[in-house]
């Protein structure tokens, strides 16, 4: 009602007018037990009854604002007293709205009134009386709220429900409402102005949440809203400009509206601008608010959808909670959370999966410097680095290496799930981390362990190969996942820095698998892991080592952490990667972490493809042994290695195809995805030419490609080969068979006899029966 | 140790626990690496009280103010091994007076001297 006072008087609100009406948000006395509610019943109805005659019979919405008797009409559910009108069962309001859209132009049109509720009521009461009730009903109540709240801010926001359904129904709503309102503020005399404005409010944005929730379900976008927020990609020149003097809460608010446009991009995209223009603004303001560079961007955009890649961010801001480890050489957990609560740690188990882990809220004394640290009980260590030494599972009595030790967290829990039997070879090539390492396998009681300042590398060749039950390898990486920890990273690494640390790390992981001896009876197992979260250090190295050894991958154990990438971007790996586990500060509270365990099959090294035969014996063996996945067929991937090599040797002696017979062993490789209209060629050319200057690509092509690059003539030769050991052999047999011809007849009938099912030849079956 | 025989001299860093160092003069000084193995052994027992364990993983001397047991006939300067009150040893030294002696003593006489305690594992990390 006062929406359409507003439109025709052009002044103030309704308050201002109807002298009925008290400032504020109290503005329309309620039906009630109130004598003032009585009197305005009364006065109300009065008034009804005179304007009639004016309201037009039929009124928009008319369910909705239907007024209310005392009592309920027949056949009708809900509230029998008078706040059945505004206090209605949910549903039905579509059915109401629908209707009220139709007599939308017949309200408009009414004069203004000093009683416009009156007139509502009047109204209401035709056509509830015209219409179905129980739809009225229902409706009523949120339009009723909704008006009474619109009028109580002086409905400032009327200008947004000029169109749509839900304004025609509001518009009805107020007129209606205003009799309610009077009822329900009157109850609340005693409240205060505020009070009662609050409450207002607050009824009000219910409304509108309700109201938008009717909007969403009708799939009605309310244009005018939409054009108010709508998000607008600054130009070019106020980026320029932005740079000069930037607003970081302008940037922020920037980069969540880029992100809900780019989840609806069809809807709400603004026209004649792509969706890389969205993108690179995004990465502008990440890089203005964050910090990260381009290349850093790039990489955790591909990694992450865009909203979670702002949570991975976000998270790297924030450094991880403080997590310590028991020493269970010295003490037990539940020791050492008391002895520690008593100095004033608060502190927690870390979780059900680990019985060893405390994590620490917060601390009145330096939690690195109590007596119990001192004496050993706990060591300081981030929680994802528990994975690896949980994933390797040393036996005590075991011989175990760790090739990269450094400070020494994850060797003094090997050592104590050794429970301090057996041997561990603690590896650092860096001598000044040494002394780290050195200090807490004393202070920490470790005595099973050998410390020595080798290259990894060449450590097989120091402690021998084969000669070790389990080897853990945490790799030095690019760091890119303990962002929290060293905020360089976000700016100072590279897809150089990367690919050197992937190098390092193939080598490193072909040495660690090396140590180990495939036959050992409890062990024969490898654990890789790193703190980065770049696909080419980890799951892309995994790969190598799959291709370059006799090895397989083997569930870690960890119950938690996300499965590795099986394909990404242009990489396609081997499907048993999806055992290697993936840790990330935004989903698991733990520093970015990858972890994968590899058990090894057998003992041999696989040539290079040039070798053709390594040995009959060992290859028959092997083929025993061969790993599950090398009979996986993958199409338009061949592969090299001594798989091959026995499959052809294999083929030629069963007289197949050799060719034809190479089930496809999987070589994941990165290769460039084929160009619809450019074909392979190009695109091998094409791709990532930046990325792979002056390093040797050889070894990332396929052996397939490279065979079939350097050596033309392979499958013909083989084919070749193959005919020619046929007609040796056959050449043979008749051989065999013409010397043993002139023998006596009894002698040949036998020997034909018995030549019949050894030829096991169609031709020769058919010869000897018509000799019989 | 058999296995460690593999690695080079120079190369070899540690070798279990380090117990104690060899002197110039040929003297055998024991460090605070051998405190696990002492206190299990340890014949003579000092407990410190809470207040004074600090001081003494300082490096300071043990004073009579921060006595807190002592075992019983514990003859002068011989060798102890420290405890706090909850039973973590703390490190070792040699006493100073005998237990009769202590307990007619002022309350600033030292009791125990210090030779080696684990606060050394933050302190002196470069002399382990």
């Amino acid at each position: 009602m006062a929406r359409v006072q507003n439109k025709q008087a052009g002044a103030g609100s309704k308050r201002n007018q109807d002298p009925k009406l008290k400032s504020g948000p109290n503005l329309k006395k309620m039906k009630g037990p109130s004598s003032n509610g009585k009197a305005v019943d009364s006065h109300s109805q009065k008034h009804q009854q005179q304007t009639k005659s004016v309201m037009s019979p039929t009124k928009k919405g008319g369910v909705l604002s239907q007024r209310k008797e005392h009592t309920l009409p027949a056949g009708k559910t809900g509230f029998s007293d008078l706040n059945a009108k505004w206090l209605k069962p949910a549903a039905k309001k579509r059915k109401e709205e629908e209707e009220e859209e139709v007599e939308e132009d017949e309200d408009i049109e009414l004069i203004g009134d000093e009683f416009p509720s009156d007139m509502m009521e009047e109204d209401e009461e035709d056509e509830m009386q015209s219409e179905e009730d129980e739809e009225g009903d229902e409706d009523n109540d949120n339009d009723d709220d909704d008006n009474e709240d619109l009028e109580a801010l002086g409905g400032m926001d009327q200008g947004e429900f000029e169109e749509g359904d839900i304004k025609s129904e509001d518009q009805d709503d107020e007129e209606e409402e205003g009799e309610e309102e009077e009822e329900e503020e009157e109850d609340e005399d005693d409240m205060t102005e505020a009070e009662r404005r609050a409450l207002a409010l607050d009824r009000f944005k219910r409304k509108q949440a309700e109201a938008a929730a009717k909007e969403a379900a009708s799939g009605d976008i309310d244009t005018n809203i939409q054009d108010v927020d709508r998000f607008v990609l600054p130009s070019g020149q106020e980026v320029e400009a932005e740079q000069a003097a930037p607003d970081l809460a302008l940037v922020q608010r920037r980069m969540k509206d880029i992100v809900t446009v780019l989840e609806n991009f069809s809807t709400r995209r603004e026209e004649g601008r792509s969706r890389g223009d969205y993108i690179q603004q995004l990465k502008r303001d990440l890089n203005l608010y964050y910090g990260y560079n381009d290349f850093m961007l790039e990489a955790i955009l591909n990694l992450f959808t865009v909203a979670e890649a702002i949570e991975f961010m976000e998270a790297n801001e924030v450094p991880r909670p403080v997590t310590l480890r028991t020493n269970t050489l010295k003490t037990r957990r539940r020791e050492l959370a008391a002895a520690l609560i008593n100095r004033g740690v608060s502190l927690d188990p870390i979780g059900k999966w680990s019985k060893v882990g405390l994590v620490v809220y917060e601390s009145k004394v330096p939690i690195g410097a109590t007596p119990e640290y001192m004496a050993g009980h706990y060591m300081l260590q981030g929680a994802s680095s528990f994975m690896p030494c949980m994933a390797l599972a040393p036996q005590p009595g075991e011989t175990v290496v760790d090739m990269a030790a450094a400070p020494g967290g994850k060797t003094t829990y090997v050592a104590s799930l050794m429970k301090n039997t057996g041997t561990i070879f603690a590896n650092e090539i860096n001598k000044d981390r040494l002394k780290s390492i050195q200090g807490n396998l004393y202070r920490l009681g470790v005595t099973n362990t050998v410390l020595c300042n080798y290259d990894g590398q060449e450590l097989p060749k120091v402690l021998g190969e084969k000669s070790v039950d389990r080897v853990l390898l945490d790799a030095p990486c690019s760091g890119t996942g303990v962002v929290s920890k060293d905020p360089t990273v976000k700016s100072g690494k590279t897809q150089a820095d990367v690919w050197r640390c992937c190098e390092l790390q193939k080598k490193l992981i072909l040495a660690a698998i090396d140590l180990v001896d495939a036959n050992s009876k409890t062990g024969g197992y490898v654990v890789y892991s790193t703190c980065s979260i770049m696909v080419e250090e980890n799951e892309n190295v995994i790969n190598y080592a799959l291709r370059k050894r006799n090895v397989k991958i083997v569930p870690t154990g960890l119950e938690f952490g996300r499965e590795g990438f099986v394909r990404y971007r242009d990489f396609r790996f081997h499907p048993s990667l999806k055992h290697a586990r993936r840790f990330y500060p935004h989903a698991h509270n733990l520093d970015g972490f990858f972890v994968c365990k590899l058990k090894k099959l057998s003992n041999l090294k696989a040539k290079e493809s040039e070798n053709g035969k390594i040995g009959s014996d060992e290859e028959d063996q092997d083929d025993d042994e061969a790993p599950a996945w090398a009979h996986d067929d993958k199409p338009g991937v061949a592969g090299g290695s001594q798989q091959q090599q026995q499959r052809k040797k294999a083929s030629k002696e069963t007289g197949g195809d050799a060719s034809a017979s190479m089930p496809g062993k999987v070589v994941p490789v990165s290769r460039p995805k084929t160009h619809p209209k450019l074909g392979r060629k190009a695109s091998l050319n094409q791709a990532h030419a930046s990325d792979w200057k002056g390093v040797d690509t050889t070894q990332y092509k396929s052996e397939h490609t490279i065979a079939r690059k350097s050596e033309p003539g392979i499958v013909k030769a083989a084919k070749r080969e193959l005919l020619e050991d046929q007609k040796r052999k056959h050449a043979l047999r008749e051989q065999k068979t013409r010397v043993q011809r002139p023998k006596t007849e009894a002698a040949k009938l036998s020997q034909q006899q018995s030549q019949v099912p050894k030829s096991g030849k169609p031709g020769s079956k058919a010869a000897a029966r018509s000799k019989r | 140790m058999k296995k460690a025989t593999n690695v080079a001299r120079e190369k070899l860093v540690a070798l279990g626990t380090c117990i104690g160092k060899l002197t110039h003069t040929g003297k055998f000084r024991l460090t605070i690496g051998a405190l696990d193995l002492l206190s299990q052994h340890a014949k003579y027992k000092i407990w410190v009280k809470p207040s004074a364990e600090m001081q003494y993983l300082y490096g300071n001397n043990i004073l009579k103010s921060g006595l807190g047991r002592i075992t019983e006939n514990t003859p002068a300067y011989t060798g102890v091994v420290i405890y706090s009150m909850s039973d973590i040893p703390l490190g070792f030294g040699v006493t100073g007076k005998s237990t009769e002696d202590c307990r007619t003593m002022d309350p600033s006489g030292i009791v125990a001297f210090h030779q080696a305690d684990v606060g050394e594992y933050l302190r002196g990390e470069d002399e382990i």
